[in-house]
């Protein structure tokens, strides 16, 4: 037992050291530190920026947008496939945000082929709802990995870079006919919004179906080419919903589309067939348009995970993808809120 | 050197193993769910969620156990700033199992997520929304984290240095079952 007729601890000591390397290597292998090739948050997030680099204080994807206040009215009849409570018949506040698919939050609006809605629908028990949905039917790839793989082909120098990509993601060609064909349209207010992606529904017995939701807009659609949108001017679709809205409420349906067995419900480049048994859920209205700058969208992230009881996510692997990305995007901007000053720079602010 | 009464009591140490587990699995879900896009993302998340309350909790309770037990006293032997780092790391140690939580679900709260725990449990935000409130927060989670696991390293290989190098009882104060002396020098 005496200490000191026992020779140096050598081997206990390299024990030691073996455990809290071994603990440290597992901690930095679990953080893909020895993983390169991870597609991680992140680098999903950073692909999307220009070689300028990202616009600080906003949103990394989809960064020009506008707010609005509105309502959703529930006719009752989402009740019979999800138990989610918006679906109870009601009115209940909405907040969102019409956007760009673009990381540049100055793009002239007839460079971006994209078009979104986030929305945040919040039941009477609190709960909310969160949707980040975009007006083609169907979308770009089938997986995220692919995603990341399109981000770096188009931002790639390489002459070759996108013709590769569309060889060995070919569901991508029918989105390239699409973005050359499908009509544009002069206002936020005329498009469709889809989620594209899949999630489950439960309602008050257990029975659950895989759907899709999407908002069909009540407005009277003008389609136009992209030259004559262009002439509108760089900012036209914002100033236009903002003067509509001022006219009068503008309305969209709510939609949920239920899957037949076999459909392809992990995979978003994959329409279902036009004639799957669709649901009016109720209508959604915006009321009122704000600048995003100080507006109530402003730092709402619209995660596609942030679901009520009564919906949750499928065997899609975007929602979690996007889930993850969103968070890292609102975690940056977040920390960058002084690159985006509340008020115009104008109103002579420190900023 | 090991008699009962220099050990902790049978509550404390099943508090200590149980928060162990639950702590340690709590760096490897963080620090993979903010590496990945898959869908374990979303589990990896909520499971972060829940557990981080369990850890609140077991924290509060332990805090209490702890006031009231007390601990028993270091080897008499023990250099000075082996003991000053020993009453240092576990002070560290409370604060952090007791902040994470807390620092974690404000950050939550000032993002304006709804906190939903334990597959559908919503618990209230503790903090407005506010775009400097969730930087700061999050800053001090993530970095927080860093040091928590480093000190549970260093808090590792102390266990480890009284167990094999030093064998003074102080690794069997809080072993989960009576281990003697003995047994462990004979080894």
């Amino acid at each position: 037992m005496t200490d000191s007729h026992r020779p140096p601890p050598y081997g206990s000591l390299a024990l030691i050291a073996i455990v809290v390397g071994a603990g440290a290597a597992a901690f930095a292998y679990t953080a893909g530190w020895f993983s390169p090739n991870r597609l991680t948050p992140n680098k999903l997030v950073s692909a999307f920026a220009p070689p300028s680099g990202p616009a600080l204080g906003h949103r990394r994807n989809h960064a020009k947008g506008i707010c609005f206040t509105g309502s959703f009215e529930a006719n009752g009849a989402g009740a019979e496939i999800s138990k989610a409570s918006i679906f109870n018949k009601g009115q209940y506040s909405v907040i969102g945000r019409f956007n760009l698919g673009t990381p540049n939050p100055d793009a002239a609006d007839a460079t971006v082929r994209v078009r979104g809605i986030g929305v945040q629908l919040t039941a009477s028990d609190g709960q909310v709802w969160r949707s980040a949905m975009i007006d083609p039917p169907f979308f770009p790839v089938s997986n995220p990995q692919a995603f990341y793989a399109l981000l770096k082909a188009s931002g790639s120098k390489d002459p070759n870079a996108m013709k590769t990509f569309i060889a060995e993601n070919p569901e991508f060609a029918r989105f390239g006919e699409w973005a050359k064909s499908a009509p544009w349209t002069g206002s936020y207010a005329e498009e469709p919004y889809n989620s594209l992606n899949s999630f489950v529904m439960t309602n008050k017995d257990g029975a659950q179906h895989v759907v899709r939701w999407g908002l069909v807009p009540k407005a009277t659609v003008v389609p136009m080419t992209q030259e004559d949108f262009a002439k509108l001017g760089p900012n036209v679709l914002e100033d236009e919903i903002v003067k509509r809205v001022a006219a009068g409420p503008q309305s969209w349906t709510l939609m949920v589309t239920i899957a037949n067995s076999g459909d392809p419900t992990a995979d978003p480049s994959k329409d279902w067939p036009a004639d799957r048994r669709k649901i009016d859920v109720g209508t959604l209205t915006v009321d009122k348009i704000e600048a995003e700058a100080d507006g109530p969208c402003r730092e709402i992230n619209f995660d596609p995970t942030v679901l009520p009881t009564g919906i949750s996510t499928s065997d899609d692997p975007f929602p979690a993808a996007r889930s993850a990305a969103y968070m890292k995007s609102y975690d940056l901007r977040t920390a960058e809120a002084k690159y985006y000053p509340r008020t115009p720079a104008a109103t002579g602010d420190k900023q | 050197m090991t008699t009962a009464s220099q050990r902790f009591n049978p509550l404390q140490r099943a508090l200590h193993w149980l928060m162990a587990i639950c702590i340690l699995a709590m760096f490897f879900i963080g620090v993979g769910m903010v590496s990945t896009i898959t869908p374990k993302f979303l589990p990896l998340i909520s499971t972060h969620r829940s557990l981080g309350i369990i850890i609140l909790a077991l924290a509060l309770i332990r805090l209490v156990v702890r006031l009231r037990y007390g601990a028993p006293a270091l080897p008499a032997d023990l250099p000075e700033p082996m003991k000053l780092a020993a009453e240092l790391s576990h002070y560290a140690l409370y604060a952090l199992m007791i902040a994470m939580p807390i620092i974690g679900w404000a950050m939550m709260s000032a993002a304006d997520y709804p906190i939903v725990v334990f597959g559908g449990v919503r618990l209230p935000p503790i903090l407005p929304q506010s775009d400097s409130l969730h930087a700061l927060l999050w800053s001090a989670h993530y970095y927080l984290a860093f040091a928590f696991f480093a000190v549970v390293l260093l808090h590792i290989a102390a266990a480890l240095f009284h167990a094999l190098v030093r064998r003074d009882g102080v690794f069997e104060a809080m072993a989960p079952i009576a281990v003697h002396q003995k047994t462990i020098a004979g080894e």
